[in-house]
C-alpha cells in the first residue's frame, strides 16, 4: 500500500492504495466522488476524463500513485455548490445529455477544449476534439451545439472582462 | 400549451445531477461490508466441463468464496427463460434449451459464466478467478445461423437436434406465390442485417444484498424494467418470493434494449450474497459487455417483391434465418417474429405477404431486442428492396413509393397490424424538400468534377410502438401483459409525486411526465416529482422498451390524473357549495366556471388530508392509481434521406446531409423528441457504416472492445436536419405514437441506398466500411 | 491489472539504477499503452519506474535546423510547439493526431517509440525524418532502432532519453484511421532530407514500420504525387485484419503517400 496525496477540487486529500489502483478508482472509491465514470477498458470512451494539473486526462489509464502530488479537478469541482459552469449550463440548455453517463467526461473535455482553443471553435473542431469521448445517446448533435454555445458565451465573457 | 405543459421545450429537471456528477448509478452504490465479484467465464465457444477445481482460488488472498453452478443447482436456482412462446408452423412449441445462470456441464459461447469469485477487492477477485482450474472437453463450434442449420453442424442443445428453435410463418403462402407467378416484374434480393452490440455507455452492474435477519434481498441493477426483473427472478429463478426481493434500478446509463433482460449476474450476485453473508457487487467491464450483453439483429433473408405492369406491389415473400445465439434470451423469440414480420407491409398496400422465419442456435452471445428490435430488420429489408426495384423498373424511388403508399386509414395489413393513422406522403414531401432532392444532380456533377462519387437515398419506415394490448400479445404467446401503471400522489401541501412503472434511462421522463401533470393542473413543474425504478416504492409496472413510455406509461398517468381531478373537483364543489360539473381546473386553481369563486390547488389537497369537511362518505386523501392497457399498437412513420460523398481512392463515406421527417403523433417535449431521433439516427448510421460483431470460425469474439468494434464518434456524424409531420394517434388519450426507436429503424436503408446509388454496386452489405466500399467500387468497374 | 510496485525516478541515472535492480520492471512514461496493456493483464511488470518527473527528459529544443525532443515530452507539447512548427510542421501535425486530446496530454514520444506499436504514428515520423534516437548509453539511427512488431534495438534496461533530427526541407504526413481504434490503419510520412527523400509507412507492414524504397526513388527524381502513381506496393508484406486486408492497405499506402506529398511543407 502506498500513500497518495492529491489536491482534488481545491482540497488536499490523501489515502492509502495499492500501486495498481487506477486514479479513477481512487477518485470514485477512496474519495467517493462518483461523478467520474468508467465506460471502457481501452482508453477510448472518455467517461473518466478529469483535469490533472490543468489538462484533460483519462483517469482510467493513470495510476493513482502516478498522479500523486498533482492537482485534480473532477466534474464535482467544476462549479461552486449549487451552481453550473457555463459549459454545464449550455449542456442543459441545449439538451446535450440523455442518460448522463458520458456527460461528466464530455463536460470536462469541453472545458479543456475551450481552455485551449476558446473563441475559435467551429463545428468541425469540436467534433474532432471529441474524438476521445463516446456518447451512445445523443448522436453528438446537441453536445456539439452546447459546446459551441458555451464557447461563444465564454468568449463574450472574456471580451466583456477586457 | 403552457410554458411547462405539453408541447413545451422544457429543459430537463434531471440534468443538474448528471451535469454535476451527482447521478447515482448502480456502480456508485455501496453497502456496509460490500465485496467485489468477478466471474469465471468460458474461453471456449463450445465445450463440456469435465471438472471445476476452485480450491487454489479459494485459498488466495482476500477471497471470501468461490461458487459454481453445482452449488447453484443444488440450491434450487432455476434456469433463465424466454418469456414469449412461439409455435412452429407444424404446431410444435419452440425448442428452449436450458440456460443455467452458472454453467455446470456445458458451455455454449465464449463468456458463458461458470463461477463467481467474491473477494475484498476487485483485483483480488480477478487474481483468484485466474486460479480456478477448469478441465474442458472442447467441442466444435458454429457461429453463423446459416451454417448451424446445415447437416453435420455441431449440435448445441439436446432439445434441438438440428439447432432449429422454431420454423414459423405469417401471411398467405399460396396467394403470395400466385401473385409472384403472375407478376409483371419480380425483384429478388438477399438481405443481410449485421449483428450489433448495443453498448450503452454504462456497463451492466449489480449489487446483491442479503439481509439474513429478515430473509430479504435487495438488488440494485442496471435495468430498464425492475418490476419485470423481480417477477422473473421470483417466479422462475426461485431467488426469493416477490415480497422478499426489492429491485432498484437507480440512474441507468442507457439501455437500448440490452438492459431489459435478466442476466445470470443479477441472480448469481443475490444468491452469492446469501451464501457469503456479504453484499456482492459486480460491474461489467467493456469486454465482458461485448461478451455477454445480448446482441441485436443478425438476420439473413431472401426476398421476392412482385409488381404489376403499373408498378404496384402485388406480393412480398420473405424467407428469414435469424441467429438467436447460444440460449433463448427473455424476449428473443418475439423479435424476429411479431416485432419483425408484422411490419413487412411497411407504408405500402401489399395485397399478399408471406414470411417464413427460422430461428437458430449458434455458439454466440444470445441475441435479443436492440433499439428497434425486429422493426429495423423489416424496414431495412423492405426499403433496400424498394430501392432495388425502383432501379430495376427505371423509375424514381419517390415515385415507386408514392404509387404504393397506403392512403386510407384504418388499414388492415395481411400481417396482423391495423394501422390507425398516418400521412406518408407528407413526410416524403417534407424530407425531399428539406434535402433539396431536386438539386441533387447538380451537386453530383460538382462532386464528380472533384473526383468524388455522390449518392442520395431514401427510406420510408413504419414501426409499431406502444407495446402492447395485453390480450393481443397474450394470444400471440407473450408471457406477460404489456400495460403500464401510474400512481398520482398529491401531498397535503399540493405538491405531487407521480409513481410510474416506466423507467427512464436517458429518455427524460422526470421532465416529460411532470410536463403532463403541470399542464393538466396548472401547477409549477418544480412541484412535481417523478418516482420510478424501485419495486418498494412503485406499484407493479412493466418498464421501458419499444418506445412505450409515452404512449402507454403516460396514458396510465392520464388515467390516474383523471381520477385525482374528479375527486379534487368533488371536494372543491363541496367547499365552494357549487355543482361538481361546474368546477374547472386552471392555473393551479379549482374554479367555479362563470364565477370568481376559486380555491388554490394546495387548499383542496390540504382539505382532502385534514378531512374536516369532505363530502359525505368520501375517504380522506388525494391519491389515485391507474393501470392502462393500450387498445392498439401505435404506428410512428416517416421518411429519411441521406446524401453521401464517397472518396473513390479510399472508399471513405462522408455524410453530406441527413434529413429526418417523422410522424410521432402529438409531442410532449420537442427538445427531448429531437434528442431521441438524433441518438437513434446515430445508432442507425453506426449500423450502416461502422458497427458489426465478428466471430472467428472457432467462436472467438474478434470485436470484443472499442479497439475493434467501431462506435460512431462525433466526427463520423453530421448534424441532422429534423422535421415533424404529425398525425395524432387515435388509440391513446394523448395522441402519442413514440419516438425512441425511429432513428435507428429508418436510417440504415437510407444510408445504404445512398451509398449503393453513389458507387453503382447494389451488392454492398452493412457495415459499409471504407474497405468494403472500395472493394465494391472496384468490383463494379 | 496484476500487482506491481511503483517507483518515481528523479533523474535518468536514478531511473536506470532502479531498473537495474528490478529485472521484471518496466519504464513508465505517459503509460497510454503500458497501463492499458496491464489493465488487460497482457503485461505484468513487477515494478514501474516513472519517468514523467525527470525534468531533463522533457522539452523541445530547436537550434538552427537541429531539433531535439526530450523523451518524456507529451504529444500535445510537440503538436503545439511554435519552434518546431517553424522548421518541421509535419511532425507537429503528426503529434496532433495521435490518439485523442487526453491521450496527447499524457502520452510521450519516448514511450511511443520504445513501444513501437505497428500502428503508432511516431515510428513513421522518426523513420521518415531519419532521426537519431538517443538513449542513456548510445545513439541509434531510426533505421536501426525500429526492428519489428513492438520490437526495437533497445537493450535490457536501456532507456530512450531524446530524439534528434535535422529539420527536413519538406515533410508531410497523411494517415487513414482504423474506424474503431483510430490508430493508423495506414500512415505515410514523406520527407525531403539532406540525406535524400525518405518515405516511411506505419499501420500497414506485417513487420511494423518500414521504408518504401520505390517511392523514395520516384520522389527523388520528381517530388510530386504523380511520381508515385505507378510505384508498385507489395501487398504480401502488409497486414490483413478485420478492418483492412493487405490489398486494401497496399492501396492506402499509395493514396496516403500521395496525400503526404501534396500536403508536405
Amino acid at each position: 500500500m502506498t500513500k497518495v496525496t492529491l489536491t482534488v477540487n481545491g482540497r488536499t486529500v490523501s489515502g492509502e492504495c495499492e500501486d495498481r489502483t487506477l486514479l479513477v478508482h481512487f477518485i470514485r472509491e477512496k474519495l467517493s466522488l462518483t461523478g467520474t465514470h468508467v465506460g471502457c477498458d481501452t482508453t477510448q470512451c472518455g467517461a473518466c476524463v478529469v483535469h490533472m494539473d490543468g489538462h484533460s486526462v483519462k483517469s482510467c489509464s493513470i495510476l493513482a500513485v502516478q498522479a500523486s502530488g498533482s492537482t485534480i479537478t473532477t466534474i464535482e469541482g467544476l462549479a461552486g455548490q449549487g451552481e453550473l459552469h457555463p459549459v454545464q449550463a449550455a449542456f442543459k440548455e441545449h439538451h446535450g445529455l440523455q442518460c448522463g453517463f458520458c456527460t461528466p467526461g464530455m463536460v470536462m473535455t469541453a472545458v479543456d477544449m475551450i481552455n485551449r482553443e476558446g473563441g475559435s471553435l467551429t463545428e468541425e473542431k469540436v467534433r474532432a476534439g471529441l474524438e476521445g469521448n463516446i456518447c451512445r445517446c445523443t448522436g453528438y448533435h446537441n453536445i456539439v451545439k452546447a459546446i459551441l454555445a458555451a464557447d461563444a458565451e465564454m468568449a463574450g465573457g472574456r471580451q466583456a472582462a477586457e | 400549451m403552457g410554458v411547462e405543459g405539453i408541447g413545451a421545450r422544457v429543459t430537463r429537471k434531471e440534468d443538474k445531477r448528471f451535469l454535476t456528477g451527482k447521478g447515482r448509478y448502480t456502480d456508485d452504490m455501496t453497502a456496509p461490508g460490500m465485496r467485489y465479484a468477478y466471474f469465471v467465464r468460458s474461453p471456449h465457444a463450445h465445450a463440456k466441463i469435465r471438472s471445476i477445481d476452485v480450491s487454489a482460488a479459494k485459498a488466495m488472498s482476500g477471497v471470501i468464496d468461490v461458487l459454481d453452478g453445482r452449488q447453484l443447482l443444488a440450491d434450487g436456482i432455476g434456469n433463465l427463460i424466454c418469456g414469449w412462446m412461439i409455435h412452429s408452423k407444424d404446431g410444435s412449441p419452440m425448442k428452449m434449451g436450458a440456460w443455467r445462470p452458472l454453467a455446470a456441464d456445458t458451455v455454449r459461447y465464449v463468456g458463458d459464466a461458470i463461477a463467481i469469485v467474491v473477494a475484498d477487492t476487485l483485483g483480488e477477485a480477478r487474481d483468484a478467478a485466474e486460479a480456478v482450474v477448469i478441465d474442458y472437453d472442447v467441442l466444435p463450434a458454429v457461429t453463423e445461423a446459416v451454417d448451424a442449420l446445415k447437416a453435420g453442424a455441431p449440435q448445441i442443445h439436446p432439445e434441438s437436434s438440428d439447432n432449429l428453435i422454431f420454423d414459423w410463418q405469417i401471411g398467405e403462402p399460396d396467394a403470395t406465390d400466385q401473385a409472384i407467378a403472375a407478376a409483371a416484374h419480380v425483384t429478388e434480393i438477399e438481405i443481410h442485417n449485421n449483428r450489433l452490440s448495443p453498448n450503452p455507455m454504462e456497463p451492466r452492474a449489480t449489487l446483491g444484498i442479503y439481509d439474513g435477519a429478515e430473509d430479504h434481498y435487495t438488488c440494485y441493477t442496471t435495468s430498464q424494467n425492475p418490476h419485470v426483473a423481480r417477477l422473473v427472478m421470483s417466479a422462475f429463478y426461485n431467488v426469493a418470493p416477490e415480497n422478499k426481493l426489492r429491485v432498484i434500478a437507480p440512474d441507468v446509463g442507457g439501455g437500448f434494449g440490452s438492459k431489459i433482460y435478466i442476466y445470470p449476474e443479477e441472480i448469481v450476485c443475490l444468491w452469492a450474497s446469501k451464501k457469503t453473508g456479504v453484499p456482492v457487487k459486480w460491474t461489467s467491464d467493456r469486454t465482458e459487455a461485448f461478451l455477454t450483453d445480448a446482441h441485436g439483429r443478425d438476420h439473413v433473408s431472401k426476398v421476392k417483391m412482385a409488381f404489376d405492369a403499373d408498378h404496384r406491389i402485388t406480393a412480398l415473400k420473405v424467407d428469414t434465418i435469424a441467429n438467436l445465439g447460444a440460449y433463448m434470451s427473455l424476449f428473443s423469440s418475439a423479435v424476429p417474429t411479431y416485432l419483425y414480420a408484422t411490419l413487412l407491409s411497411g407504408q405500402y398496400a401489399i395485397p399478399a405477404i408471406h414470411a417464413n422465419v427460422r430461428t437458430v442456435y449458434t455458439n454466440t452471445v444470445p441475441v435479443d431486442a436492440y433499439r428497434g428490435a425486429g422493426r429495423p430488420e423489416a424496414t431495412y429489408l423492405l426499403e433496400r428492396t424498394m430501392e432495388t426495384a425502383a432501379r430495376e423498373l427505371g423509375i424514381s424511388p419517390a415515385e415507386l413509393r408514392r404509387k404504393n403508399f397506403i392512403r386510407t386509414f384504418p388499414y388492415q395489413t395481411p400481417v396482423i397490424m391495423n394501422y390507425d393513422a398516418g400521412d406518408y406522403e407528407a413526410s416524403l414531401n417534407a424530407a425531399m424538400q428539406a434535402a433539396d432532392w431536386a438539386g441533387f444532380e447538380a451537386r453530383k456533377a460538382t462532386s464528380e468534377a472533384n473526383g468524388k462519387k455522390r449518392g442520395i437515398g431514401m427510406s420510408c419506415y413504419i414501426e409499431a410502438c406502444g407495446i402492447a394490448p395485453s390480450a393481443a400479445v397474450g394470444s400471440l404467446g407473450a408471457g406477460v401483459g404489456l400495460w403500464e401503471s401510474a400512481e398520482v400522489r398529491v401531498n397535503a401541501v399540493g405538491t405531487i409525486e407521480v409513481l410510474t412503472g416506466s423507467h427512464s434511462h436517458g429518455q427524460g421522463h422526470e421532465t416529460t411526465f411532470a410536463q403532463l401533470v403541470a399542464g393538466r393542473l396548472g401547477v409549477p413543474i418544480d412541484s412535481i416529482n417523478i418516482v420510478h425504478g424501485d419495486t418498494d416504492k412503485v406499484q407493479m409496472g412493466m418498464g421501458t422498451y419499444g418506445s412505450r413510455s409515452g404512449a402507454v406509461g403516460m396514458s396510465a398517468v392520464v388515467k390516474a390524473l383523471d381520477k385525482v381531478e374528479a375527486k379534487a373537483k368533488k371536494i372543491a364543489a363541496h367547499l365552494m357549495e357549487a355543482d361538481e360539473q361546474d368546477i374547472v381546473i386552471e392555473n393551479g386553481e379549482l374554479k367555479v366556471a362563470g364565477t370568481d369563486k376559486a380555491l388554490p390547488w394546495f387548499q383542496v389537497a390540504l382539505a382532502s388530508y385534514t378531512a374536516h369537511n369532505l363530502p359525505a362518505g368520501m375517504e380522506p386523501g388525494l391519491k389515485e392509481t391507474a393501470f392502462y392497457d393500450p387498445a392498439n399498437f401505435t404506428f410512428p412513420a416517416g421518411c429519411y434521406i441521406a446524401e453521401v460523398e464517397i472518396d473513390p481512392d479510399t472508399g471513405e463515406t462522408d455524410i453530406i446531409q441527413f434529413v429526418a421527417a417523422d410522424d410521432f403523433g402529438n409531442i410532449i417535449n420537442p427538445m427531448i423528441v429531437e434528442g431521441q431521433v438524433h441518438g437513434g439516427i446515430a445508432q442507425g448510421i453506426g449500423q450502416a457504416l461502422l458497427e458489426s460483431v465478428h466471430y472467428d470460425a472457432n467462436g472467438q469474439l474478434l470485436t470484443a472492445s472499442f479497439m475493434d468494434y467501431a462506435m460512431p464518434r462525433a466526427d463520423d456524424l453530421p448534424s441532422f436536419n429534423l422535421s415533424h409531420q404529425n398525425t395524432p394517434c387515435p388509440s391513446n388519450p394523448l395522441g402519442i405514437k413514440g419516438c425512441g426507436e425511429a432513428g435507428a429503424i429508418g436510417s440504415p436503408p437510407a444510408l445504404m441506398n445512398a451509398i449503393t446509388d453513389a458507387i453503382g454496386n447494389n451488392g454492398l452489405t452493412m457495415p459499409a466500411t471504407p474497405m468494403k466500399v472500395w472493394q465494391a467500387l472496384h468490383a463494379a468497374h | 491489472m496484476y500487482a506491481t510496485s511503483y517507483h518515481r525516478a528523479s533523474s535518468v541515472e536514478d531511473a536506470v539504477k532502479t531498473k537495474a535492480t528490478h529485472d521484471e520492471g518496466k519504464y513508465l512514461s505517459g503509460g497510454m499503452t503500458l497501463i492499458a496493456t496491464m489493465k488487460q493483464r497482457l503485461a505484468a511488470p513487477s515494478d514501474l519506474i516513472d519517468l514523467r518527473h525527470i525534468p531533463a527528459l522533457r522539452g523541445i529544443k530547436v537550434e538552427g535546423r537541429k531539433v531535439t525532443i526530450g523523451a518524456a515530452t507529451p504529444h500535445a507539447d510537440v503538436a503545439a510547439s511554435r519552434e518546431l512548427k517553424a522548421v518541421c510542421p509535419a511532425l507537429c501535425q503528426l503529434a496532433g493526431h495521435i490518439g485523442d486530446p487526453h491521450v496527447r496530454h499524457m502520452g510521450t514520444i519516448g514511450g511511443s517509440i520504445a513501444n513501437n506499436d505497428p500502428a503508432a504514428d511516431y515510428p513513421a515520423g522518426l523513420l521518415g525524418l531519419g532521426a537519431t534516437i538517443v538513449t542513456d548509453r548510445r545513439s541509434l539511427v531510426a533505421d536501426e532502432f525500429f526492428i519489428g512488431l513492438f520490437e526495437t534495438a533497445l537493450e535490457e534496461g536501456e532507456m530512450v532519453t531524446a530524439v534528434t533530427f535535422d529539420a527536413p526541407e519538406k515533410a508531410g504526413y497523411a494517415k487513414f484511421n482504423n474506424p474503431a481504434s483510430r490508430f493508423a490503419m495506414t500512415g505515410v510520412f514523406v520527407a525531403k532530407t539532406a540525406g535524400g527523400v525518405r518515405v516511411a509507412v506505419t499501420g500497414a507492414g506485417s513487420d511494423g514500420v518500414f521504408r518504401q524504397a520505390g517511392m523514395e526513388q520516384a520522389l527523388a527524381g520528381n517530388w510530386s504525387a504523380d511520381a508515385i502513381a505507378n510505384v508498385a506496393v507489395d501487398a504480401s508484406k502488409l497486414m490483413s485484419d478485420l478492418h483492412a486486408n493487405a490489398e486494401y492497405r497496399a492501396n492506402l499506402v499509395k493514396v496516403m503517400a500521395k496525400r503526404a506529398v501534396v500536403s508536405a511543407c
